[in-house]
């Protein structure tokens, strides 16, 4: 049986051309950049393209793009870098409450250890950030201001825009997680009015383990890494090149192929979704109707629990995440989830479909009904039922 | 947000993909309902019991695929048994019987053992003062 990858925003399979483009890197131009014969020089001007061609997809400058290890050390390196610089001017910083672990793990570790103070907004019931709730929280101690651009549990994607006139305005750093965004839609640092945005690879068909900082040229931040003088001294560490080159060859293909994948995946997303809530009785839909990435389906089904749906999916193949309690280690419901205001049950009820390039109509329709089986296998079992009548 | 747990032995897998005595039993001797403190979920158990033995035992799951198997595992492991044997029915033994649970998992073990002591002392409170035979002849 043929598996049905619908986790895409979990991780991408890389994408054939970006292994392609890597394998030279690995064995014959194995060379460190900085050394100085021409093995090394040639692995230089490779990471060097690379960063431009980064830095042209998003609108910025060579030089304001830093390779880091991926989205979660960007999203430290700007939180805990402009943080640790700035302390002088103040110790107040702002987020939301549906951020990635990335950053409200970093925020809790500066609160704790650095005496931060840290604010995080609420959101409305599709998960949107009000910019007004953001100007509202802005001190004169705030020094810095993170909102993710689109969310990786229900694809909600922020006023990033909006909330950027009032934090310019109040003269204060603003950085975004884009790891769900770029390459996905578009995304441009001065149309989104950011100082800061993080990037990670493996979530557009690029390998794991590699990402990106854009940081505004002026940016007052501290090295996230000290050692060697790599990335201008602001990430120390031999680059990954491979990683690096698989980076922009993932971005390039994404200049190409993003808007028709953006549409077709769209279709496939409306058909996802429709198909449950005529198939499947008692479903809603988490997140915004249309503020939302053209690859997030994001639903909640009444009377059953998502691991057990999650483990009958699996058993057919189908590869889906949910936010329930049941799934986590921590035995905790999604935080996104509890932040939209989604009582328990519905949170346990969750389900996650991410789609990629890779899916089809046909795999879709599949879904559906293997699904309403299930969930009608389990709600035969499901003491809810009765209870709600 | 994570992906499908494999973690589960083949026992545990079996049991949840094919779970015995689901449902409910009408006018049953004793039911137990309680809730997971851990994460919320919900199970029911339902026992008929003739002659302080019981017969026959169902199961109502809202719940990961732990519970499911452990509701499922409590009540074949029930029947034929009499009540105090059944009484010392731990979560443990439970779990072992499935071939031992991930240990992030044992909290659906617990539910289960209290669902089956709640239907107990359901079972317990409902007779009391009956002695099995008089029982036998009030019905
Ligand atoms: S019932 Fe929630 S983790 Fe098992």
């Amino acid at each position: 049986m043929k598996r049905i990858y619908l986790d895409h925003a979990a991780t991408t399979p890389a994408h054939p051309e970006v292994v392609k483009a890597m394998l030279p890197y690995f064995t014959g131009a194995f060379g460190n950049p900085s050394s100085i014969y021409s093995y090394g020089q040639e692995t230089k001007v490779a990471v060097e393209k690379a960063r431009a061609k980064v830095a042209e997809f998003i609108g910025a400058k060579s030089d304001e793009v830093i390779f880091t290890g991926g989205g979660t050390e960007a999203d430290n390196f700007a939180l805990k870098g402009v943080a640790l610089a700035n302390e002088r001017k103040g110790n107040h910083l702002i987020t939301t409450s549906i951020e990635h672990h990335a950053v409200l793990e970093t925020c809790k570790f500066l609160e704790k250890q650095g005496g931060f103070k840290i604010t995080y907004l609420p959101v409305d019931g599709y998960g949107l950030v009000d910019p007004q709730e953001v100007k509202k929280a802005i001190t004169n101690k705030t020094i810095l201001v993170s909102v993710m651009h689109a969310n990786n549990e229900i694809g909600t994607i922020q006023p990033i825009e909006e909330i950027s006139k009032y934090v310019k305005e109040a003269g204060i750093l603003f950085h975004t997680d884009a790891v769900q965004s770029v390459g996905h839609i578009p995304v441009n640092v001065d149309e989104l009015g950011v100082d800061l945005l993080s990037i990670s690879a493996h979530k557009l068909y690029g390998p794991k383990g590699v990402g990106a900082l854009y940081i505004r040229k002026g940016t007052r931040i501290f090295p996230f890494m000290h050692g060697g003088e790599q990335e201008r001294g602001r990430r120390a560490g031999t680059e990954n090149v491979p990683g690096i080159v698989g980076l922009s060859k993932a971005i390039e293909l994404a200049r190409q192929e993003m808007d028709e994948e953006a549409k077709w995946l769209v279709c496939l997303r409306d058909r996802l979704i429709q198909g449950l809530l005529e198939n499947i009785d008692h479903v809603h839909v988490n997140g915004h109707p249309f503020w939302r990435l053209p690859n997030n389906v994001n639903v909640s089904v009444d009377f059953v629990e998502g691991e057990s749906m999650l483990l009958n999916l699996d058993l057919e193949n189908i590869c889906a995440s949910t936010g329930s309690a049941c799934s986590s280690s921590s035995l905790e419901p999604s935080h996104v989830l509890r932040a939209l205001g989604l009582p328990p049950e519905q949170a346990h009820g969750s389900l996650r479909f991410t789609l990629g390039r890779e899916n089809t109509a046909d795999e879709i329709d599949l879904v559906i009904e293997v699904l309403s089986r299930i969930v009608t296998r389990l709600r035969a079992m499901s003491p809810l039922l009765k209870i709600r009548g | 947000m994570r992906g499908g747990p494999t973690q589960y032995s083949e026992k545990v897998m079996e049991h949840f993909k094919n779970p015995r005595n689901v449902g409910e039993i009408e006018n049953p001797d004793g039911v137990g309902q309680v809730g997971n403190p851990v994460c919320g979920d919900i199970m029911e158990l339902y026992i008929r019991v003739k002659d302080g033995i019981i017969t026959e035992a169902k199961f109502k799951t809202f719940g990961c695929g732990a519970a499911i198997a452990t509701s499922s595992m409590v009540t074949e492991m029930v029947k034929g048994k009499s009540i105090e044997e059944a009484l010392k029915i731990s979560n443990r033994a439970v779990a072992e019987a499935l071939g031992g649970l991930p240990p992030v998992k044992m909290h659906c073990s617990v539910l289960a053992e209290e669902a089956l002591q709640s239907a107990l002392e359901d079972y317990l409170n409902k007779s009391k003062g009956e002695l099995p035979s008089e029982k036998v002849k009030s019905k």
